[in-house]
């Protein structure tokens, strides 16, 4: 079930430049959202009519409150950074499938994120860990980071300018740190994904990862959001899946990176 | 006080002049999960070729001020799939007309129910409140030559869901398969001719706004035999990523649509109204009532929404709310009093 709901900002706060994390009063969507599911932003100003996709950090279904954690991208993403306690929000969601936790059931757990992909590993990662599963997460940074403390679970890090952790990227500190897993959930940029699924391939590890792509509609008419799949998929025909309904999350396996 | 929403397009009762536009809607389904799809005056699906397309690689779409720019290419899963799930879905969804004669008649009281099981249950009694006219579907069809919108419209002669047809002769976004066939008058009359004569349905021809003179377009498409034309399709743009130094779209150049484009589309409504006898269906960037209203003063019989239903999922529902409110405050007893007097 999708909802449009008038959300309430709580808080909203910088947690790394140009890094913000907004708590937001969205009791339906907070209700039913699940890890790697996303959000529709709508814009106040009507001259910005597309809704601004953002990954659900956390959704805190008893309280009712959607955590998202977002980069300022342009005048959209700015815009929400500029809340304040007390205003509203217009949302749609839970939009997209989100990852199926349930595949990961007694197996070793790679979280791997990387940049703004890791927000929505923080609630996947709590998610997994609340079910006492064997999770490691590994997160990939350009220099400053962001979030890393707040993983439940055993974390390993990854800088490009080698400032904390391993210098390299995500699959420099799983090698370094000698880790194995027997599925990963993975959420960062396309080039990351695509070595990801390289990785995952070569050792057949289940790997699930997230995708995005711009959007217009968020749910699935418009047909903007697609990537490229690689068999004929039953809605397009023509492999073209859609991120904001067949994803964003995708087994590595069934899409071209 | 009861007033008539409800207009004729080429003998095609709506409820109302309402329809959703072409590639914005897809064939409703996911729309479905946020309003009733029964208050609409019609669905206008997604464009439909007799074979599958693949469409534009991404980007596909971009934003710009009060508007947006897309290359989508016209995928679509082609005919076969779009007969036996699209119109499956729109024929189990949409309730029939009541009463095939139907009055017509919206008691605007009724007119924010959007319960399906309630207008249901009115339309299965023939409840003259909705008129007990069903909301209508309009498919829209693309090809690549003659002969694919030919084969696709020939098709859709089996269909008993598809009310009315709507002819892509003006997608900016591939060569083929619109806007060649919708730019040079004698070709426009050519293929409408073609199709007028292959189709069981009235035949819409959808026209472009990239041409120099519209009017001259909707005469061709009247010539031809068109029952109808609508406008406007978007209007060819691009934009560039300057930090990036790319093209925003991989198809580099897109189609423009949303509130931006909106008063140019009202200025081709009045003029193709103008130049046919036909009806004009007006679309172009409608957000509002006040929006579609101005279309509708300007000669269209029936408007479509598209782009604001980004925004907003139930813009269209806001639309046809507010048309039946301004038909109330102005004391307006039939909608069609509005049409063209301006």
């Amino acid at each position: 079930m999708k909802y449009r709901e008038k959300a309430t900002v709580l808080s909203c706060e910088e947690i790394g430049t140009g890094i913000f994390s907004l708590r937001l009063g969205a009791e339906q969507i907070a209700s039913s959202a699940s890890p790697g599911q996303f959000v529709s932003v709508y814009s106040r100003d009507s001259a910005r009519l597309l809704p601004r996709p953002i990954s659900v950090c956390e959704a805190d279904a008893e309280h009712g409150i959607l955590r998202l954690v977002f980069r300022i991208a342009g005048k959209g993403t700015r815009e929400f950074s500029r809340c304040r306690e007390g205003d509203q929000l217009d949302l749609a969601g839970p939009l997209g499938n989100g990852f199926d936790l349930s595949v990961a059931q007694g197996k070793r757990v790679f979280v791997i994120g990387g940049g703004i992909g890791i927000p929505p590993m923080l609630g996947t990662a709590k998610c997994l860990a609340a079910r006492g599963q064997n999770v490691t997460a590994v997160l990939g940074y350009r220099d400053e980071r962001f979030l890393a403390d707040e993983f439940p679970c055993r974390t390993v890090i990854a800088t490009e300018d080698g400032s904390c952790g391993t210098r390299g990227n995500v699959l420099d500190a799983i090698r370094e740190a000698q880790l194995d897993a027997d599925v990963i959930f993975a959420c960062g940029p396309t080039p990351m994904l695509r070595a990801i699924r390289q990785y995952s391939m070569d050792r057949r590890i289940l790997c699930w990862l997230s995708m995005e792509e711009k959007m217009a509609c968020g749910i699935g008419a418009c047909l903007s959001c697609v990537c490229r799949s690689t068999d004929i998929d039953a809605h397009s025909q023509v492999r073209n899946k859609r991120v904001c309904t067949e994803g964003p999350v995708f087994l590595a396996t069934e899409i071209e990176l | 006080m009861t007033h008539n929403m409800s207009v004729d397009i080429c003998g095609v009762k709506l409820k109302n002049p309402v329809m959703t536009a072409s590639g914005t809607f897809g064939s409703g389904a996911e729309f479905s999960e946020f309003f009733d799809l029964n208050r609409l005056g019609a669905v206008v699906t997604k464009g439909v070729a007799s074979v599958p397309w693949a469409g534009n690689p991404v980007p596909r779409i971009c934003e710009t001020p009060s508007g947006m720019l897309n290359a989508i290419g016209l995928q679509n899963p082609g005919f076969e799939v779009f007969a036996h799930r699209d119109l499956k879905f729109l024929s189990e969804t949409l309730l029939p007309d009541a009463d095939p004669a139907g009055s017509g008649l919206e008691d605007i009281a009724y007119a924010d129910a959007g319960n399906a099981a309630e207008a249901g249950a009115n339309a299965a009694a023939g409840n003259p409140a909705n008129g007990g006219i069903g909301t209508k579907v309009v498919v829209n069809v693309c090809g690549h030559s003659e002969e694919e919108y030919i084969d696709c419209v020939e098709k859709l002669a089996q269909e008993p869901r598809a009310d009315l047809l709507e002819i892509n002769i003006s997608c900016p976004n591939v060569r083929e398969g619109g806007i060649a066939f919708g730019t040079d008058p004698k070709g426009v009359e050519r293929i409408t001719a073609a199709i007028r004569k292959a189709a069981r349905q009235p035949v819409i021809m959808k026209l472009s706004p990239n041409v120099t003179s519209i009017a001259e377009i909707a005469r061709a498409a009247e010539a031809g035999g068109a029952d109808a034309v609508s406008l406007i399709n978007t209007l060819t743009g691009m934009k560039i990523d300057v930090e990036r130094r790319t093209f925003a779209l991989a198809n580099r150049t897109g189609g423009l649509s949303g509130p931006a484009i909106h008063p140019v589309a009202v200025r081709m409504v009045y003029e193709c109204a103008h130049a046919v006898r036909i009806p004009v269906i007006g679309m172009g960037g409608i957000q509002t009532a006040e929006d579609a209203l101005e279309m509708i003063l300007a000669g269209a019989c029936a408007v479509s929404v598209g782009t604001a239903s980004f925004h907003d999922q139930t813009a269209v529902l806001s639309v046809i709310d507010g048309i039946a409110d301004y038909l109330q405050r102005h004391r307006v007893p039939d909608i069609r009093d509005l049409v063209g007097c301006l």
